[in-house]
């Protein structure tokens, strides 16, 4: 790719900072759910054109979620869609039918190492490009699934600036790993931290695996508890009755509500003043606080929102 | 193109429709049996629909049986393509 190539692909500091706390797959051959979709308050919707698809109806859905695209409102949500495999015989089509009908993203599966996104990345390119898509439109959003493709995370992230937020796909990587999947997800801790670690060193966003039983409430509330508290900017969901116990996971207490605001409020102020060092509740307060405060008021902003 | 083969897209779900292919005979034209709810409201819109997807993948000669579930327009003319795409294609595509 050329510099003059790559200076289009550049995200914008929202692409990495938007609210994204809830990922609702859809079925993308489904009518009423995915007119519906908008409807039911996630932060993202992602149209599924893999596993939730069957294989003689990969046609149908890949057409019907491309006209969904081009012609249905869907207001303040974001719409990606979950595309099939590099090496499945849908990937191709995927790629030619959607790309010019503009998603916020593809959520590109299975993803393995950097020169497969590289490569990935070249083939939306030449799509954008064939079908006069401003380049770099199509933000891209890799699922790891794989032993080697944890491994290789750091580098699957900076690959491209296409890039916004990875995550992990929960049950291929416990098979993958020969693992149990536990209600505790302890099998998952290491590569929830290393995602994490990977996320935040290449400056974008993660988003955290399915929480499979929809039943369980109280189970998905805490699992998201925890990943919150990990540092993870959202989780999948796979019904529309997950969205509330996700959002009140990761909804900031007033008491952090409160310090934030005059965390970031000290902050305005000594830029204003000139100062170097300020102190909020007889603690120094650097740029990292500052940041994480700022991350804390978006989401009570976001939460509010959908209260009104 | 033309169909070659009998083919379906769609289903009865609700939101959705059912789209019959059938490959007509020569200089038959466009011939299409619409069973929707709201045929009386919006029958004419929906038979305008297929036919501009019929038309845009310049097919002349076809029967097409259309069973509607309250579908929207999106819907219509995806089913309708790809019912159309699936008639008309050749065994080694």
């Amino acid at each position: 790719m050329s510099p003059d190539v790559i200076k289009y692909l550049k995200r914008t500091l929202d692409d990495v900072t938007k609210i994204r706390r809830t990922r609702l797959y859809i079925p993308g051959n489904n009518p009423a759910m995915i007119r519906n979709s908008p409807l039911f308050g996630a932060d993202q919707i992602i149209f599924d054109l893999e596993d939730g698809v069957a294989v003689n109806q990969k046609d149908a859905a890949r057409i019907l979620v491309r006209n969904a695209l081009k012609e249905l409102d869907f207001g303040d949500t974001e719409v990606t869609v979950r595309i099939n495999s590099i090496d499945t015989e849908f990937f191709d089509d995927d790629i030619r039918e959607i790309i010019p009908a503009k998603p916020y993203a593809i959520v590109f599966p299975k993803a393995e190492d950097e020169n497969q996104m590289l490569e990935v990345c070249d083939l939306m390119l030449v799509q954008e490009e064939k079908s006069n898509v401003p380049l770099g439109t199509v933000k891209l959003m890799p699922i790891i699934e794989s032993a080697w493709g944890i491994l290789r995370a750091e580098k699957i992230a900076i690959a491209c600036d296409r890039i916004i937020g990875i995550s992990p796909g929960g049950e291929d990587l416990t098979a993958d790993l020969g693992a149990e999947r536990t209600y505790e997800g302890e099998e998952l801790l290491y590569i929830r931290s290393k995602l994490v670690l990977a996320a935040r060193a290449a400056g974008i966003q993660v988003y955290d695996t399915i929480f499979p039983n929809v039943r369980d409430v109280e189970g998905l509330y805490q699992q998201t508890r925890k990943i919150v508290r990990m540092g993870f900017d959202g989780k999948a969901c796979i019904h529309p009755c997950q969205i509330e116990p996700i959002h009140r996971a990761f909804m900031p207490t007033e008491q952090q509500i409160d310090r934030a605001e005059r965390i970031v409020e000290a902050y305005r102020r000594a830029l204003a003043e000139g100062i170097g060092v300020i102190c909020v509740d007889n603690r120094m307060i650097d740029v990292p606080v500052v940041k994480r405060s700022e991350r804390i008021l978006k989401r009570a902003e976001a939460a509010r929102k959908r209260d009104m | 193109m033309n169909a070659i083969r009998t083919a379906q897209a769609g289903s009865l779900e609700s939101q959705d429709i059912l789209i019959t292919i059938d490959p007509g005979k020569k200089d038959s034209g466009i011939i299409i049996d619409l069973d929707s709810p709201s045929k009386v409201q919006y029958g004419k819109q929906i038979l305008e629909e297929i036919e501009s997807i019929v038309t845009s993948m310049d097919i002349s000669d076809v029967k097409i049986k259309a069973v509607d579930k309250g579908a929207l327009g999106f819907t219509i003319k995806a089913r309708t393509e790809v019912a159309l795409q699936r008639a008309c294609r050749k065994d080694d595509e």
